[in-house]
């Protein structure tokens, strides 16, 4: 009897979580394939006549394509960095000890505190002093510097779960600690990595605010920017956000789709950020 | 696992107690979180005491705590204190506690359980700004998809104001929020209550402890550090999250749906207000301060249990 129930409203939370999760994605699909006439109208499932003439829209009329490359540009190219820049630090954090290890630990672990909203300013005129504001450099060199500490934290933890022995071994083989890294403990260390890439990409691509400071120039704007840009202050389009903000989801869904695996063990790893 | 990379660290003593090896492997990182992180902090301080407005460069000057005071007085200081601390609060504790509910039941595998928890996880990679307005368009007064379906049940018998309300506007701020979080937290205590030996659970059975008693006598002691962990973290995490407020509502109406991030970046972008959002921004940091403080002696709390 008890068994019964609890099973019910197991059943009943679970089901319920889903749909509240889901609904607004499936709202906002369907408002994407609605005929731009009748964006407004309450139906709740897919009409026979669904059309694509909101995502054509966006890609003739709006540079869509182009910000979408930019942020694929940004978002891969700090990810790679962050990476490898993040790993040299975790490879130090785990195999060796020395002092200060502690006082180096606590500079990554206190940046988590610090909102990065208040970089805006400073970084504006730092850049601006550089001759880089405008580029995809500057956000590119931002979100690396904004992301390697909680990178190098959480390589740390993947890099502790896997046994230093290898890494002797690779040294008695003739490999400097440098190449033992990149050559043996990288691909052992690779799904914990790839964990990590995706987590920078995922952020990178999701970053609004740095960009809309950083960037100006309409081709040099990143997805969120140009999409904050879409929206008019009096009046929005909603067919055509509804179908930009699909696409601006679907890189961020496939990449997290691809992670799931890694997703548990990469979080309990010792990711500091969400 | 501890115990052989002391081992490592004593085998290779001479090396490893050289500070220059891996100094070496540091300084990318040391050097890009100094310019990128810490920089900007001793920048906006010193900027929070300039009259500094990006559309006035001729008249940059020191003006003392003028921008403080401004901040303190400001017509709608206590609206988006309150809103903050709010902000806060109930998206937190709605989104620990549903986060806590949905991984107990998902624990246990059952039918489909991979393909549930790739579903309900998937809000963890969206943009807050774009949730924020795919949550606009639900909650839109008139055209919003809630509002009819409300209607169309009868649980309302006229229109909730949602976005045009100021406190309606903040619950569906919050309501947004909570859909957002709660990721996070299933994941992070799914992994906590993976962590918990299985022996601890079988003596417990073992001494006759009912299902809900283990849970709370034993499971939620155990996880106690990470839960305490993930609660600190999330709040720093929250405070500085004004991404969904930017997509539903940009602060509005009448800036009454704004917490103090938001503020802040309302304050550098589009007042171009940068000496006052700077010292917006340092009030901040002093009061994420004392959460970093928690934090820390919670961090060796749990390094401590792990012993």
């Amino acid at each position: 009897m008890f068994k019964t129930l609890g099973k019910a409203t197991k059943v009943a939370v679970l089901s319920i979580w889903f749909i509240f999760t889901v609904f607004p994605l499936y709202w906002m699909a369907l408002t994407s394939i609605r005929p731009v006439r009748e964006v407004t109208k309450k139906f709740y499932y897919p009409h026979s006549n669904s059309t694509l003439d909101s995502y054509r829209t966006l890609f003739k009329q709006y540079a869509f394509g182009t910000y979408i490359r930019n942020s694929f540009i940004v978002s891969l190219a700090a990810s790679a960095f962050v990476i490898f820049i993040g790993l040299l630090g975790a490879y130090a954090l785990a195999r060796y000890k020395f002092k200060g290890k502690s006082q180096i630990m606590l500079v990554f672990l206190i940046t988590q505190m610090i909102p990065g909203l208040i970089a805006l300013a400073p970084l504006y005129l730092l850049l601006s002093k550089v001759h880089l504001l405008n580029t995809l450099y500057a956000l590119i060199l931002c979100y690396v510097g904004a992301m390697v500490p909680f990178a190098t934290i959480m390589l740390r933890g993947f890099l502790q779960r896997i046994p230093p022995e290898l890494d002797e071994a690779a040294l008695i083989d003739g490999c400097n600690r440098f190449t033992a890294l990149f050559r043996v403990v990288f691909p052992v260390a690779l799904p914990g990595i790839a964990a990590t890439f995706i987590f920078a990409f995922v952020q990178c691509w999701n970053e609004l605010f740095l960009a809309m400071v950083l960037i100006d120039s309409d081709g040099n704007k990143t997805f969120p920017v140009a999409e904050r840009s879409f929206i008019g202050a009096y009046y929005i389009e909603w067919g055509g956000l509804a179908a930009s903000v699909m696409i601006g989801i679907i890189p961020t869904v496939v990449m997290f789709g691809l992670m799931s695996k890694f997703m548990i063990s990469g979080l309990s790893a010792g990711i500091v950020k969400g | 696992m501890a115990a052989s990379i002391h081992k490592l660290v004593r085998k290779d003593g001479k090396k490893s107690h050289n500070i220059l090896a891996p100094l070496w492997f540091l300084i990318p990182a040391l050097i890009l979180v100094a310019i990128f992180i810490y920089y900007p902090v001793f920048a906006t301080a010193n900027m929070s005491f300039k009259n500094y407005k990006l559309f006035d460069q001729g008249h940059i000057f020191y003006n003392g705590f003028t921008n403080f005071r401004e901040i303190f007085k400001d017509l709608h200081f206590h609206r988006i204190i309150q809103n903050t601390v709010l902000w806060v609060t109930v998206s937190l504790f709605f989104q620990f506690t549903i986060g806590f509910i949905l991984a107990l039941y998902l624990k246990s595998k059952f039918r489909f359980s991979g393909l549930y928890q790739g579903i309900i996880f998937i809000p963890w990679a969206l943009s807050g700004f774009l949730m924020g307005l795919v949550w606009k368009w639900i909650f839109d007064d008139s055209l919003g998809v809630l509002n009819d379906m409300m209607l169309k049940t009868h649980l309302i018998s006229k229109p909730i104001p949602w976005l045009s309300n100021p406190n309606w506007a903040m619950a569906a701020v919050i309501i947004a929020n909570i859909w957002y979080g709660v990721t996070f937290f299933v994941i992070m205590i799914l992994a906590a209550l993976q962590g918990v030996p299985h022996e601890i659970l079988e003596a417990a059975e073992l001494d006759g402890c009912s299902k809900a008693k283990a849970l709370f006598l034993v499971i939620v002691p155990y996880i106690r550090p990470t839960l305490i962990l993930i609660v600190l973290l999330r709040i720093i995490w929250i405070t500085n999250f004004p991404d969904i407020i930017f997509g539903m509502t940009s602060g509005g109406p009448n800036e009454q749906t704004h917490i103090l991030s938001s503020w802040l970046v309302q304050k550098i972008t589009y007042d171009q207000d940068w000496g006052s959002g700077s010292a917006l921004g340092l009030i901040m940091l002093g009061v994420l301060f004392i959460f970093t403080i928690f934090y820390l002696l919670a961090t060796r709390l749990e390094e401590e249990s792990e012993g």
